[in-house]
């Protein structure tokens, strides 16, 4: 049987773990080859180290495994030029592109929106937010080119459709995917380009798994996984405290594919029903 | 490779034909056995014949020929105790249920000032209660599974308003508050409840005379062909699409039944073309 997305192309941000690995696999399951990009270095004031060379490398080594192609690739969504050429570089080798999942992204200070650092505020807004219209604008040309459209999932966050405390510069970025996101969706139509933000709750990646996460959640200092774990689940209606990055994948999967053709400008949550509490 | 929702059993009302049918024919190609219910039969209000018994047959020959069972019964989502006593028959007979798609509904029109109190009534008793007694029916049997996922057919018209059909927004929108309360109720067992919208779908119940009057008043009866209403329903949509076909509302349906979507709760899924974005 075919797979889900058979013969397609997926450029995929912040590729070398975490959901953007899961991402790759997913779709290189059901049949896609990968154009995969990560920055690769720490980012200053995240309270997790960035993805290295070698989380780049196994993302490689397990899409090939799956006797798929791809393509990977140093980038900074920061940087439009360098990320143009990563993708266009991808494309020359893999001959199209269908199929653009911006994912990366960045958890940096938390701390009331009054005292934010000028550079924390600006560092989150540029990968967050001004990274993600990057990535759009960098695949873009070459979905069109291919003239069969596409589809363009956007990674938001349940930050991006509620306010949390603390983390404003976060907030304002991921609801400002939203508004490209419903931009993205009206301007690309008429091309049978869709484009669809994905609002994930917690997902057990480095990202929430830290001691500044947990003390987040829990409102106190030195807390353990298990007392975040506690403090998640009481957002979340299933009795779950976080999703897995496949979670994630299996949405992104299905908005990616050709049984969601006529699915476009959709926020949609995966959040075990955080958004209801 | 097993399918998406293999060994699961699947409730589908309004499965004679249309959207019901197409969900449980893909639930059935990925795995699932069915319990169809439809009322096989007219109701007053209604502006276009309504389905059969034929269908009804049709459906199960359709399912059984994918290798899957199937238990179908003439069965009014009006009714609460007839339709339980057809839901608790098929879940005798497959042993289990996993999966609900509340999904039988009417269309009729008229302003607010012209609906008939028999409109309203039927509108409401049809798509909003006919839900909730679909929803209530399946409750003891998804906790005696410890856990399953069910669907409600809402529509765009359960997030926005449009003009000439208020007794059917009501009910849609009320669908959402169904749907919301249901997933908060039923979390802590497992069992995750989301609304599926679409936007005009290519079924009997647009593709009849009487809505494309309401959608072409200006033509002529003879002038209202399908082709020349396809471009009055795609002003509807941002996709340059005039309706979408019922297998995009149960690839909808199956995504959302089957464990892909295991920790999707409390949503409104759109499969509308970009609709709400006008």
């Amino acid at each position: 049987m075919a797979g889900r997305v058979e013969g397609k192309v997926a450029f995929i941000t912040g590729a070398a773990r975490g959901q953007g690995r899961s991402h790759a696999l997913r779709l290189a399951q059901e049949g896609a080859d990968i154009i995969a990009v990560d920055l690769l270095e720490d980012i200053p004031g995240a309270p997790y180290h960035g993805a290295t060379e070698a989380d780049l490398a196994e993302t490689v080594r397990q899409v090939e495994a799956l006797d798929r192609r791809i393509v990977a690739s140093k980038a900074d969504v920061r940087d439009f030029g360098g990320l143009k050429k990563a993708v266009d570089d991808g494309v020359a080798q893999l001959g199209r592109l269908d199929i653009i999942s911006a994912n990366a992204g960045i958890s940096t200070q938390m701390a009331p929106a009054d005292e934010l650092d000028e550079d924390m505020w600006q560092n989150m807004i540029d990968t967050n937010l001004t990274g993600v219209w990057h990535t759009v604008k960098a695949g873009l040309p070459h979905i069109k080119a291919g003239g069969r459209g596409g589809s363009i999932i956007l990674t938001s966050s349940e930050a991006g459709i509620r306010g949390y405390g603390n983390i404003a510069h976060y907030v304002s970025a991921k609801h400002g995917v939203v508004g490209l996101m419903r931009t993205l969706a009206i301007e690309l139509a008429p091309l049978s380009i869709r484009v669809n933000s994905i609002h994930p709750t917690q997902v057990d990646t480095d990202m929430i798994q830290n001691s500044a996460t947990y003390d987040l959640f829990t409102g106190k200092q030195g807390s353990t996984k298990e007392e975040f774990a506690a403090a998640s689940q009481a957002v979340i209606a299933l009795p779950i405290p976080w999703v897995e990055p496949v979670d994630i994948s299996n949405a992104v999967l299905w908005l990616a594919s050709d049984e969601a053709r006529f699915v476009t400008g959709v926020p949609l949550p995966v959040d075990g029903g955080n958004y209801l509490i | 490779m097993p399918g998406r929702v293999e060994g699961k059993v699947a409730f589908v009302t309004g499965a004679a034909r249309g959207q019901g049918r197409s969900h449980a024919l893909r639930l059935a190609q990925e795995g699932a056995d069915i319990i169809a219910v439809d009322l096989t039969g007219q109701i007053d209000t209604v502006p276009y014949a309504m389905s059969t018994p034929a269908d009804l047959d049709e459906t199960v020959r359709q399912v059984e020929a994918l290798d899957r069972r199937i238990v179908a019964t003439q069965a009014d989502v009006r009714d609460f105790d007839a339709l339980k006593g057809a839901l608790d028959a098929g879940v005798a007979q497959l042993g289990k249920l996993d999966i609900v798609s509340a999904n039988a509904g009417i269309f009729s029109f008229g302003t607010l000032d012209e609906l008939t109190e028999e409109q309203w009534s039927d509108m409401l008793a049809v798509n909003l209660t006919g839900v909730w007694h679909t929803v209530k029916a399946a409750i003891p049997h998804l906790k005696a599974n410890g856990g399953g996922s069910m669907i409600l057919t809402s529509s765009t018209a359960g997030l926005l308003a449009i003009p000439n059909i208020g007794h059917y927004v009501a009910a849609k929108h009320g669908v959402v508050g169904v749907m919301k309360t249901a997933a908060l109720e039923l979390a802590p067992f497992n069992i995750r409840v989301n609304s599926v919208h679409p936007t005009s779908v290519n079924t009997d119940m647009i593709q009849n005379s009487a809505t494309y009057e309401l959608f072409a008043p200006d033509l002529t009866p003879e002038q209202r062909t399908k082709e020349a209403l396809a471009p009055r329903f795609q002003t509807l949509n941002v996709l340059p699409i005039p309706w979408v076909e019922p297998v995009d509302i149960s690839n909808a349906v199956l995504w959302l039944a089957s464990d892909e979507s295991r920790y999707v709760t409390g949503l409104e899924v759109r499969v509308d073309a970009g609709q709400l974005l006008k």
